[in-house]
């Protein structure tokens, strides 16, 4: 009985280690917003904000300086959203499609298809930017929206075709078999039956898709251009300008703002992201 | 009201054949099962038929015109799955409506169809229902409907009832073969199970390791079977086998089995029979009887009692007869646990003779 107490402790122990881990940033994140310069100057950190308000939170949003423009990081957000929106619907579309051909047709080399797959699932796509560099270069895409777009959903296709492919691959077959005797074609089976069955796995890429697509900067800074810059290259430029005074209050609310998104997709479907990934991997 | 044709037809996956040049005619309005063990290829065959799966080669012909390469629904058929297979996002009308919107059909016809479908199979308190609102019975019964609804000449039943209980399994026996003879579809079922062939087929085919084994009706198979894997997989408890050999006396065969002979002279020999050919005598457990018969048919063969099974109507008697095992299906009146050593004898008209060596009926 003791040892169970015991461990109990070391459980609630470790559990609480870990927490403080990853609160404690959070923590003093909101809580700087919330100060003004004088109070932060004082070095404090762990203090509670004696006149909390969200003055500085304005600033970031839509006054705050990134190089010339005083605008705060409200177009970034924009950005994002334009971003962010098409490459999730295309990249979700076409890879539950792509997975579900893998899975219940006879595709030919359906191996090899797979291999390629989870190759290009484990590239490090730092190796390939400067190829696609020169690639959106000659389509003419290269610092455009679509050249962004396209790019996001290329990137999202390998991982999320494996997601869906084995979702689909669980199914039991013989409602392929059902399907197809009773005369559907590829599209109607996808469209009419597969589909219905598939929105717990949706959910799954979505997020996967959203908190990617994001929280990207890399691919954003290369390929968006300077008109389209998303939020966290707008982000980075107001944090690590080296001109005046570090607000440091402004700062940490700039990114919470950014990082508020693929929170509160998280927060508002977690439960299906969770019951999505068991169904998907366990349930016939 | 579809005539279906095999042709050569084989199957192999790499380098190992599930089946190989298959030969079989189906006939119009007939009920032909598909019976054998797990693994004997019943299931291909049934999805090849369907169009699900292709033939390494050979032909299937419905109604005379060669099917390979059309997909199922251009076969004119339909099929219910073991799994029910509905579709888990629709309603049972939806269900059975579905391969009649993707055949383009009217709204209004459909809805009549599913109406004269579901009365047919008493669904129609459950249209409205889901798969998972329904339970094994009803989603089976959903199941046929879907396939019932669209006007096919041919049915496909793959082990439709083995995910049942036994009670609604011999119900939907009866149901399926009533709607057989109402709607006169010629139909394959494929089933493992011994009980529905006899019960429900017009025909059945034994399939084992992918070769036809006989292809006859039920009682002719059950009376008459081709070889000793027929006679063991056909019947509740099996054919008893025992070990002897062909003897001509005073012109007569008998059968010369350790300790006591059988006079085959009555037995129908598809060639004469060769004396000192070791055969297996094949003898059904309701065709054997306590005491000694009286002139030329005792066969002098004693067996110690060894245990009974009590099955209600009848009892199983199992002995010894020297070493090999032997039982009988009596009345449980006459039914008898005293472990004595008694006379037995055999009902000489039904007897199977079978080659030890072919395994084949002589």
């Amino acid at each position: 009985m003791n040892s169970k107490i015991i461990g109990r402790i070391g459980i609630y122990a470790f559990l609480a280690v870990s927490t403080a881990f990853f609160l404690i940033p959070v923590y003093i994140m909101v809580t700087t917003s919330l100060k003004g310069m004088p109070e932060i100057r004082e070095g404090n950190i762990f203090a509670l904000p004696l006149d909390p308000n969200f003055s500085a939170w304005f600033k970031a949003w839509s006054s705050a300086c990134i190089g010339m423009a005083c605008d705060g990081i409200r177009g970034g957000f924009g950005n994002s959203l334009k971003i962010m929106v098409p490459s999730v619907i295309l990249s979700v579309a076409l890879s539950s499609l792509n997975g579900y051909a893998l899975a219940l047709w006879n595709v030919r080399r359906a191996e090899l298809m797979l291999g390629l797959l989870m190759a290009g699932a484990f590239i490090p796509y730092q190796v390939l930017l400067y190829p696609l560099v020169i690639m959106t270069r000659t389509l003419g895409i290269y610092g455009t929206l679509p050249g962004i777009i396209a790019i996001h959903v290329l990137f999202g296709l390998p991982v999320l075709t494996l997601i869906f492919r084995n979702f689909y691959a669980s199914l039991p077959t013989e409602i392929m078999k059902a399907a197809r005797v009773d005369g559907a074609g590829f599209m109607q089976i996808y469209w009419r039956i597969m589909l219905p069955m598939s929105p717990s796995i949706l959910v799954v890429a979505v997020i996967l898709q959203v908190t990617g697509i994001w929280n990207d900067y890399l691919l954003g800074l290369i390929f968006a251009g300077r008109d389209n810059l998303p939020m966290t290259a707008q982000l980075n430029n107001l944090v690590n300008s080296t001109f005046g005074e570090k607000e440091y209050n402004v700062n940490m609310a700039a990114t919470i703002l950014t990082a508020a998104t693929p929170l509160l997709v998280y927060l508002a479907s977690g439960r299906y992201f969770v019951r999505g990934i068991t169904s998907g991997a366990v349930k016939g | 009201m579809s005539e279906l044709n095999i042709v050569n037809l084989s199957k192999r996956f790499d380098n190992t054949a599930v089946f190989e040049n298959i030969n079989l005619s189906v006939r119009e309005k007939e009920f032909l099962v598909l019976l054998g063990p797990s693994g004997c290829g019943k299931s291909t065959l049934l999805n090849i038929i369907a169009g699900l799966e292709s033939p390494t080669s050979g032909r299937i012909e419905i109604d005379g015109k060669d099917v390979i390469g059309l997909e199922p629904k251009d076969r004119g058929l339909s099929m219910v799955f073991q799994s029910y297979a509905l579709y888990p996002t629709m309603t049972v009308r939806g269900n059975m409506s579905f391969g009649l919107q993707v055949a383009g059909l009217k709204r209004s016809e459909i809805e009549r169809k599913v109406e004269k479908a579901a009365t047919m199979l008493h669904l129609t308190e459950l249209l409205d229902r889901k798969p998972s609102q329904l339970s094994g019975g009803q989603r089976q019964r959903a199941a046929i409907g879907r396939a019932l609804v669209r006007d096919v000449s041919l049915f496909l039943f793959d082990e439709p009832l083995s995910n049942l209980d036994a009670k609604l399994r011999s119900q939907m026996r009866g149901e399926i073969r009533r709607l057989h003879d109402t709607l006169g579809v010629t139909s394959i079922y494929v089933t493992h199970d011994q009980v529905e062939a006899m019960t429900m087929a017009s025909s059945i085919v034994v399939l084992k390791g992918g070769v036809i084994q006989q292809h006859a009706e039920p009682q002719t198979l059950y009376d008459e079977p081709e070889n000793l894997f027929v006679a063991g997989f056909i019947g509740a408890s099996p054919m008893n086998i025992l070990k002897g050999r062909i003897a001509i006396e005073a012109g007569r065969p008998v059968a010369a089995c350790t300790g006591f002979q059988v006079d085959l002279s009555r037995y129908r020999f598809k060639a004469p029979p060769v004396a000192g050919q070791e055969i297996a005598l094949g003898v059904r457990p309701e065709n054997v009887c306590f005491g000694e018969a009286g002139g030329t048919s005792n066969t002098g063969v004693m067996a110690r009692i060894d245990y009974v099974e009590p099955l209600g109507a009848d009892t199983l008697v199992w002995t010894k007869v020297g070493d090999e095992a032997m039982s009988l299906r009596v009345d449980p009146r006459e039914a008898r646990l005293d472990r004595q050593t008694v006379p037995l004898h055999f009902d000489l008209d039904r007897l199977s003779v079978f080659s030890r060596e072919t395994e084949r009926r002589l």
